[in-house]
């Protein structure tokens, strides 16, 4: 059973033939056993604690041993959850935020990646060479003169504090995102771009319906980058958008004055989308994880 | 770089055609780079008002102090004042304590994780997953959950300990224990990313190498050592930079577990940063304090550079 398994695969640490003895077969079971276990323990065990929480009272939540199913299971933990926190606001925030920064930066950085890789104008190089090092800069290490700025845009002197704006915008300027666009854009050949130029399709025109057609699988890394990348962030919405909290920094604002079950309510509700939209769309994120960020 | 097909205005002038044709050809080249710029101007400006301008900005703030609503220039009196706050080294070291251990343990676990995992011939779909969950996360949400597990009472991990009779830790109340406590927080929540880099990256590996090492005698440990970490080197040296880089802006832990405490103990440069702006309301000082972790982490990602480039000439 085990050979068939692996028989197409290529070798690793320990040799199929060991493997296949009694022996080993045995020792591959056990640690197989093992490792799901602990594996599963570790990562599983929290989320699982997590969900029942909000299910038990405060009392029962400190109680020694710790009870592994509710008692008395209760749904209100979860009513208070989403009326303290104002869950359905925050939600909101996040989904704006991480919709509208995920448009801006298909927008824009597909737009520069497309003219750095194919259009190549005066200062392309100089201008992605700028834009490359700034990977080098910690992000946190500018948060000061950042927040300034936002507080008073240079030249026309709007305020972006608590607007969408302030979560939108900085996310375009993200040097990976244009490094990964041109790198895959710069793998389609001329020859396609040119004969789509030659039946009289403009620059635009041709990114519309010839490059972006190829470039599905590095717009879905790229999309799922910045999403996460927003859903995540804490320390720039916390200074940023201090009356239209995200859902990360509102649970903690929040997080001191719950009740203990109903924050453990609101811990559950806050991760449901995300693991949501990671189990749906499972494969694609591993395989664009290690594909995007990986080669080359 | 690829190379670059010279389009349309070269093949005109390659004909040698009159100064008539060379200024059509001057004006199509102006227009196809206007058109270019176009497409490049709105992730231009925005990487000019959020990234350029405040590095910029940064450093001019730093050598000043606004007095009344007018801003003077000081010299170096911030970086002064700064470096003169014992809060600041301990910062330093704080942070350095936490990269240290984060290393030892978020460096190793993944590492480990990915050779074991790569190993099996089931399970290895769940496995990944199982690893990847924390990661998706709202991370306060993780970070919040172990709030609860390693309460000093009724908390699940000393429970745990008791029921194995081992001795109980304070965990994130005492000085000693709590950034370690925060290094396993942050490690739950984020080894998943590593390790799938890393299980990728093993996939790459020819099996003849472990082969080969098999046959002069070579055994799991020294298969490993010898074949695994050589392989993987240069990943294992992006990874380990880049780490360095994100450790050394830790915030979030320590601001949502233990607001920078107990005594300071987990306030980090980031966390300090934070507090000189937002609550002492010296956002020059915080600049002169962001100027000089510019210039320690610009070294880190310096060395991260250099790697990756001697990994793509090799």
């Amino acid at each position: 059973m085990t050979t068939a398994a692996h028989s197409g695969a290529t070798r690793t640490l320990v040799s199929p033939v060991r493997l296949a003895q009694p022996r080993g077969r045995l020792l591959y079971r056990l640690t197989l056993a093992l490792v799901l276990l602990v594996t599963t323990v570790a990562f599983v065990g929290p989320l699982y604690w997590m969900a029942t929480g909000g299910f038990k009272s405060s009392q029962e939540l400190v109680r020694t041993p710790p009870t592994l199913f509710p008692t008395h299971p209760a749904t209100h933990a979860f009513t208070e959850a989403w009326s303290r926190l104002g869950m359905g606001g925050l939600l909101l925030n996040t989904v704006v935020y991480a919709g509208g920064a995920l448009l801006f930066q298909l927008l824009f950085d597909v737009a520069a990646a497309y003219a750095l890789s194919k259009l190549r104008p005066v200062l392309g190089n100089v201008i992605l060479g700028m834009m490359l090092a700034s990977m080098m800069i910690p992000a946190a290490a500018l948060v000061i003169p950042q927040y300034l700025t936002v507080l008073d845009l240079p030249l026309v002197h709007w305020n972006l504090q608590d607007t969408p704006w302030v979560i939108w915008l900085p996310t375009v300027a993200n040097a990976f995102n244009i490094f990964l666009l041109k790198r895959f854009f710069d793998s389609i050949p001329n020859e396609l771009l040119d004969a789509a130029a030659i039946d009289g399709a403009g620059p635009l025109r041709v990114l519309w319906s010839v490059v972006l057609p190829l470039s599905r699988p590095i717009l879905g890394v790229v999309s799922i980058f910045g999403v996460v990348a927003v859903w995540k962030d804490f320390l720039w919405p916390l200074i940023t958008v201090p009356s239209h909290e995200t859902l990360n920094v509102g649970v903690n604002t929040a997080a001191t004055s719950m009740p203990e079950n109903s924050l453990i309510a609101g811990l559950f509700l806050a991760s449901i989308p995300t693991i949501a939209l990671f189990l749906v769309f499972q494969r694609n994120i591993m395989a664009g994880l290690t594909a995007g960020g990986l080669k080359g | 770089m690829a190379v670059t097909l010279t389009r349309g205005p070269a093949r005109v002038d390659a004909t040698g055609a009159g100064p008539h044709d060379r200024l059509a050809a001057l004006r199509r080249s102006l227009v196809r780079n206007l058109r270019a710029h176009a497409f490049l101007i709105g992730a231009l400006l925005c990487f000019v008002l959020f990234t350029w301008y405040p590095m910029i900005r940064e450093i001019v703030m730093s050598f000043q102090r606004v007095h009344y609503g007018e801003t003077q220039w000081v010299g170096l009196a911030n970086y002064r004042q700064i470096t003169a706050d014992p809060e600041f080294w301990s910062a330093w070291r704080n942070t350095l304590e936490f990269t240290g251990i984060a290393l030892f343990f978020g460096f190793a676990a993944p590492f480990v994780a990915a050779i074991v995992i790569n190993e099996f011939r089931h399970a290895q779909g769940y496995l990944r997953v199982l690893v990847y969950l924390p990661v998706m996360l709202p991370p306060v949400a993780g970070i919040l959950l172990f709030k609860y597990f390693m309460d000093p009472g009724y908390g699940l991990f000393n429970q745990i300990l008791h029921a194995v009779h081992l001795p109980t830790s304070s965990w994130l109340a005492s000085r000693s224990t709590a950034m370690p406590s925060l290094v396993l927080a942050s490690t739950w929540g984020n080894m998943g990313s590593a390790t799938l880099v890393y299980l990728a990256a093993l996939q790459g590996i020819p099996g003849e190498l472990y082969e080969a090492a098999e046959l002069d005698g070579a055994n799991l440990l020294q298969r490993i050592w010898h074949v695994t970490v050589p392989q993987t080197r240069l990943i294992l040296s992006l990874m380990l930079m880049l780490q360095v880089v994100a450790t050394m802006q830790m915030f979030t832990e320590s601001f949502v577990l233990t607001g920078g405490g107990p005594e300071g103990s987990t306030t980090t440069v980031v966390y300090l940063l934070y507090n000189y702006a937002f609550n002492y309301d010296k956002f020059n000082t915080a600049a002169a304090l962001g100027v000089i972790m510019l210039l320690v982490l610009g070294c880190f990602s310096a060395l991260y550079l250099w790697l990756e480039r001697r990994g793509r000439e090799e």
